[in-house]
């Protein structure tokens, strides 16, 4: 009987999905749906924090008091994604600290890009311009997603990247334009984060094992390679704007495909570092567990504090 | 000295305690205890380095040879920065983070409030921004010493002795010169009386809350208004001049 019961809500539960009707917290889900999204949300709510300590890095030694001002209200404002991004988990069912220790053992990932170092200042613009930017692009379907609170949370977090892109070209602008030493600096930046930027959108299709059913449920509307492919579009333009040059000698505009030809990607690179082997990995989680354990005693202080409070009061 | 020298070293004076405070500060961006700290810790001294930024930008104005605010900010030599010794003292945990905000916020609530009424009109409306935020900030830190001080045991312990050893370095917040005295005669500065009653009625009223007490030692650090600074500072310059050493005389 429960069999039966559980196959007609699941044909009930495509049918709104197909019909673009929004799933929300109180909605029956199939598991299987309700353990993607909480794995691929928290995922994306340990990239917003990871990603704060490689930008965080350069907050101390920005060139001038605006660049200043202004990295920091950035690296704040990924803070502030990732809260968004951890309630919108919490309304699976998952716990926000159980998912953050899932970060600290390694069981949880993030995005790989964050575990490549930040050598320069150009650093901060090549990061804004091609992370921030990529992010854009996998993020903006999001706004789509089939499940509501995800879908809504993605508004807020978008609006946010673009202006980070924005900027982050702004700052590449402006080294491009500027002495030897400060286009050199800004070179460097592309060549290093280049491809690790195009690797953010994951495995090729083919060799991509939860695109199918993702796309199915629509919490995915396009495929890597098709939002890869659409990066290397808008991109390459842009850098040959300012004067700088994409470091693939493969890129080439191909008319019949409306698109960018471009080389193939290191995928042995990719798999090292998501597989822990990235040049930051240990640091990046590592500043994380650290910050934890160092505030534990303050996360206790304000409970007990809360507790006394409460009984005050009662 | 002119009033428009007095007036430079004054105004150097409030923009480097908010420099170097939110310099501190922003070291920490990415690494606070939780998510909502890391916030809230980050806006503060974005805050700062914003007050900061229209102190200096000012201060570069009244200056002999026409300074711009970044040529202050990140060009000056150890002994030209005038904070009080207070802000620079490192993060150390938690504790010692809450409780040098909490001194330096207690103390600069009362003088931007007074400094609004200030005859320099470019003086006046800095604080009146700046108050706004200041209000939050002090908020927001006394809040945290009375959680804290309240809180576990070790909670108790931990921020009774952050405000042992910071104690001393708030005397110097109430530092006056032969500058101030100039500027406090033509009611461009407000007299520090008041200001030093309300400062120490706060630390009261939230360290009793707070269930802490005052140290006994009673020594009194000071030198940072006379450009003679702690050891830690070199460093916080090193980190923070880097790229307008390195690379002089370029646009970013
Ligand atoms: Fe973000
Ligand atoms: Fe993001
Ligand atoms: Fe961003």
């Amino acid at each position: 009987m429960e069999k039966v019961d559980n196959k007609d809500l699941e044909k009930k539960f495509q049918e709104k999905i197909d019909q673009d009707i929004k799933i929300e917290p109180n909605d029956w889900m199939p598991d299987n749906y309700r353990d993607t999204l909480i794995r691929q949300i928290s995922q994306h709510a340990h990239s917003e924090v990871v990603g704060m300590l490689p930008e965080g890095n350069w907050i101390t030694r920005a060139p001038n008091l605006r660049r200043k001002a202004v990295l920091l209200a950035k690296v704040q404002d990924e803070a502030g994604h990732g809260l968004y991004l951890y309630s919108a988990v919490e309304t699976l069912g998952a716990d926000r600290e159980d998912t953050i220790d899932d970060l600290h053992s390694g069981k949880a990932k993030y995005s790989s890009i964050f575990n490549y170092p930040t050598l320069t200042w150009a650093d901060m613009g090549a990061i804004g311009w091609l992370v921030d930017g990529a992010a854009i692009m996998n993020q903006v379907p999001l706004c789509r997603c089939s499940y509501g609170p995800y879908a809504r949370a993605m508004v807020r977090v978008c609006k946010e990247e673009s202006f980070h892109q924005r900027q982050g070209f702004e700052v590449m602008t402006k080294l491009a334009a500027g002495t030897p030493e400060q286009k050199e600096m800004a070179q460097d930046a592309l060549n290093r984060f280049w491809w690790p930027a195009l690797m953010m959108f994951g495995p090729n299709d083919a060799d991509s094992k939860h695109t199918e059913q993702s796309m199915k449920w629509k919490i995915k509307r396009h495929t890597n390679d098709e939002l890869r492919q659409q990066f290397v579009n808008v991109t390459v333009p842009q850098a040959e704007m300012i004067g700088l040059t994409v470091p693939d000698k493969d890129i080439k505009w191909n008319d019949s495909k409306n698109g960018y030809d471009f080389g193939a990607i290191n995928w042995d690179e990719f798999w090292q570092v998501v597989g822990g082997n990235g040049p930051c990995n240990q640091e990046r989680v590592e500043a994380r567990r650290k910050a934890k354990e160092n505030g534990s005693w303050v996360v206790e202080a304000a409970a007990a504090f809360a507790n006394k409070r409460m009984k005050k009061t009662a | 000295m002119t009033t428009k020298e007095a007036l430079y070293k004054y105004v150097l004076r409030l923009g480097d305690d908010s420099l170097i405070l939110g310099q501190r500060l922003s070291e920490l961006c990415g690494h606070g205890p939780i998510l909502e700290e890391d916030i809230a810790t980050t806006n503060i001294s974005l805050d700062l380095i914003g007050q900061a930024t229209l102190f200096l930008e000012y201060a570069g104005s009244l200056s002999n040879e026409f300074k711009t605010n970044d040529e202050l900010a990140f060009l000056r030599l150890e002994k030209d920065y005038l904070n009080v010794l207070l802000v620079e003292q490192p993060n150390g945990h938690f504790g010692d983070t809450i409780m040098r905000q909490f001194l330096f916020d207690a103390f600069r609530l009362p003088l931007l409030t007074k400094l609004q009424d200030s005859k320099d009109n470019t003086l006046s409306s800095i604080a009146e921004k700046a108050l706004k935020e200041t209000k939050y900030h002090l908020r927001h830190s006394s809040e945290w010493v009375v959680r804290l001080g309240d809180g576990t045991e070790e909670s108790h312990h931990k921020i009774q002795e952050s405000l042992n050893t910071l104690y001393r370095y708030s005397h110097e917040l109430f530092f006056v010169d032969e500058a101030d005295v100039l500027l406090q005669q033509e009611a461009i500065i407000p007299e520090l009386d008041d200001i030093k009653s309300q400062w120490s009625q706060t630390i009261k009223d939230v360290l009793e809350m707070a269930t802490l007490s005052l140290p006994t030692n009673n020594w009194k650090f000071e030198g940072g208004r006379m450009g003679r600074h702690s050891e830690h500072m070199g460093y916080l310059l090193a980190e923070m001049q880097y790229m307008q050493r390195t690379y002089p005389n370029m646009e970013w």
